[in-house]
């Protein structure tokens, strides 16, 4: 079969996202239900879930879900990973036999963290070396790909509808504080298990309804920071340019969504004198990393999700709220499949994010209760 | 009258169940939990009347021909897409793309609307569409208006009572606002002018059926300046590649 950037099938997509920003954990039976709502704005060619929350028992290590297409792609994987990083745990992932997914490559997990002797002769933080661990693999072993690599979080995804899908991994069985679904409708190329949503690089998920046409001058604008696209898909990039923003530069978040979905100039010509520096230099400095074409799109990341359009909004999304619920669809009605009254809704206007964090003070209560001593 | 539960239906099924009872002369239809089913009232006519309780799905009362849709709750995307005649009513927001290229009938929204609301409108003689939102609305209102009448009342009285790029291409129609607009927000085709006794008489009638359905005061909405766009000419474009 021909694979990503091959093949072009022009066509949309559903996105979902709800957290619990209490941290307390609740079963992916929740998004399943949200996203197969939207059943028909996906084509069958791709559905996944992103998890956070859900491996409490080994939350210090990365997980990483690995692709398989045969046992020889598995094998020099292990070798490299098993020089570079104590494994844990090694296990297939547990899924279900189902009528509606087929043709599954071999899935496999791994709770791992970096043998200490590798990580010093590298120079490398642990987060640098793991996404230089991911790139090697996902480039240089055919038949192998990481499709997940953060900690205490994991990506679930197939070729298939999202609801089959979410069947097929057993997700109710899991339990998690955030939940990122999308259901596929390929835009430019054929679906395969690589290439569905969501992306993911360390504890960065996105999922995405659109097209990024500015996906040739982010990728050349990534690669002089060492990220190495491997699929051609457009939403790869913006998994890269969210590490890139939030992890290495550390903007904050409110101004990370304003590089993505910068103002337009004229808006920057009507600001107060303060702010036309800011946007400004951000404009100047970001310039290529701006997200041009629509989109609707959820990132996670392990505070939260930030859910943003387009700036002329040309894809859908609402948000909803109620009590310590966070919720954001492509429509109302994936929302109140699953949350019957929800306090508040609205449709957010182009450019300006949703933002959905975990709330800090209970666990700044939980640190100062355990810190007490004497 | 005839009461669906719609809950668990799918959005083909339950539209063939509406179609029938619609061409055999029903007069009203009820529909309970619906939830996200598209296309309720799409290519129909008659003068049933649907109630939906919920949240109906995207494109509802496309090419619809004549009916009466009243949604007590929020709409989606895409209502009314290239309407012919009816009436829709919705008691809470409505989505983007609300009323694209509408030839006839009126929507009615009592809260506020997304982006892309009444674009391409036209009217022909008797048959001018009119919407009428209670709240605020998106970039791109009346985006290549033809014709018709757009009313925006922000009753919230938001800060921006509509967005950017407002009758972008303008060449036909009218858009009403109850407040006043930057000049920035207005396409270069528009004109901004106070109201005056005639554009006040006719958007009185549009106001009553609002307040009616809403259960809003009506002088204390007419009781506030408003200020009317139109286009400069119906050939914005015609000299462009002249």
């Amino acid at each position: 079969m021909l694979k990503e950037g091959y093949v072009r099938i022009p066509s949309g997509c559903a996105i979902s996202g709800i957290i619990d920003r209490t941290g307390r954990l609740f079963s992916g039976q929740s998004i399943a239900d949200s996203i197969a709502t939207m059943h028909d704005r996906s084509n069958g060619l791709g559905g996944g879930f992103a998890a956070y929350g859900i491996y409490p028992d080994f939350k210090d290590y990365f997980a990483f879900h690995v692709f398989y297409d045969d046992l020889i792609a598995k094998q020099e994987t292990e070798n490299i990973l098993k020089a570079n990083y104590i494994v844990a745990l090694e296990e297939k992932i547990p899924t279900r036999k189902t009528a509606h997914i087929k043709n599954a490559p071999l899935i496999y997990r791994y709770f791992a963290i970096p043998r200490p002797e590798r990580l010093k002769l590298s120079e490398l933080d642990e987060n640098e070396f793991t996404i230089k661990f991911v790139f090697n693999i996902n480039s240089n072993i055919p038949g192998a790909y990481v499709f997940s690599s953060g900690k205490n979080m994991g990506v679930f995804k197939a070729v298939g509808y999202p609801e089959d899908v979410a069947n097929f991994y057993k997700l109710e069985s899991y339990k998690g504080y955030m939940w990122l679904a999308h259901g596929r409708f390929p835009t430019n190329t054929p679906g395969w298990w690589g290439g569905a949503h969501p992306f993911n690089l360390l504890n960065i998920s996105v999922v995405h309804n659109g097209e990024l046409s500015s996906y040739d001058t982010n990728r050349k604008y990534l690669e002089e920071f060492g990220y190495i696209c491997t699929l051609q898909t457009d939403t790869e990039v913006a998994v890269y340019i969210f590490d890139l923003l939030l992890r290495k530069h550390g903007l904050p978040i409110e101004l990370a969504c304003k590089v993505v979905a910068s103002p337009l100039w004229k808006q920057v010509d009507r600001m107060s004198p303060k702010e036309k520096i800011l946007y400004t230099n951000l404009k100047i400095i970001y310039r290529r990393a701006l997200l041009n074409g629509p989109f609707s799109m959820i990132i996670a990341y392990e505070d939260g999700f930030i859910a943003i359009n387009d700036r002329i909004k040309l894809r859908p999304l609402t948000a909803a709220k109620k009590g310590d619920m966070i919720y954001v669809a492509s429509e109302e009605a994936a929302i109140r499949q699953v949350c019957k009254n929800p306090e508040s809704v609205w449709m957010p206007r182009g450019g300006e994010p949703v933002i959905a964090e975990l709330i800090r003070e209970n666990e700044k209560e939980m640190y100062s209760t355990k810190e007490v001593t004497a | 009258m005839k009461t669906i539960n719609a809950s668990g239906i799918h959005y083909r099924a339950l539209n063939e169940i509406i179609k029938e009872l619609v061409r055999s002369g029903e007069d009203i239809i009820n529909l309970k939990n619906v939830n996200g089913q598209r296309y309720i009232g799409v290519n129909l006519s008659g003068i049933t009347k649907i109630n939906i309780e919920g949240t109906p799905g995207n494109d509802m009362a496309a090419f619809m021909d004549g009916l009466t849709i009243e949604v007590f709750g929020n709409g989606q995307d895409a209502i009314g897409n290239t309407m012919n005649d009816g009436n829709i009513i919705i008691h809470g927001h409505a989505g983007d793309v609300i009323g694209y290229g509408m030839r006839g009938g009126s929507i009615y929204i009592k809260d506020s609307v997304g982006y892309r609301v009444g674009i391409h409108m036209k009217e022909y003689k008797d048959k001018v569409p009119v919407i009428v939102i209670g709240g605020n609305a998106g970039d791109f209102l009346g985006e290549y208006m033809a014709g018709g009448c757009i009313i925006v009342l922000n009753l919230k009285n938001d800060e921006d009572i509509v967005g950017e790029y407002c009758g972008t291409g303008m060449h036909g129609g009218v858009i009403y606002l109850r407040g006043d607009v930057e000049d920035y927000k207005l396409g270069k085709e528009v004109i901004k002018e106070e109201i005056d006794d005639r554009d006040y008489v006719f958007i009185q009638k549009y106001v009553e059926n609002f307040c009616q359905y809403f259960d809003y005061d009506f002088q204390k909405i007419m009781d506030h300046s408003f200020v009317k766009l139109y286009p400069i000419g119906k050939r914005p474009y015609g000299n462009m590649y002249a």
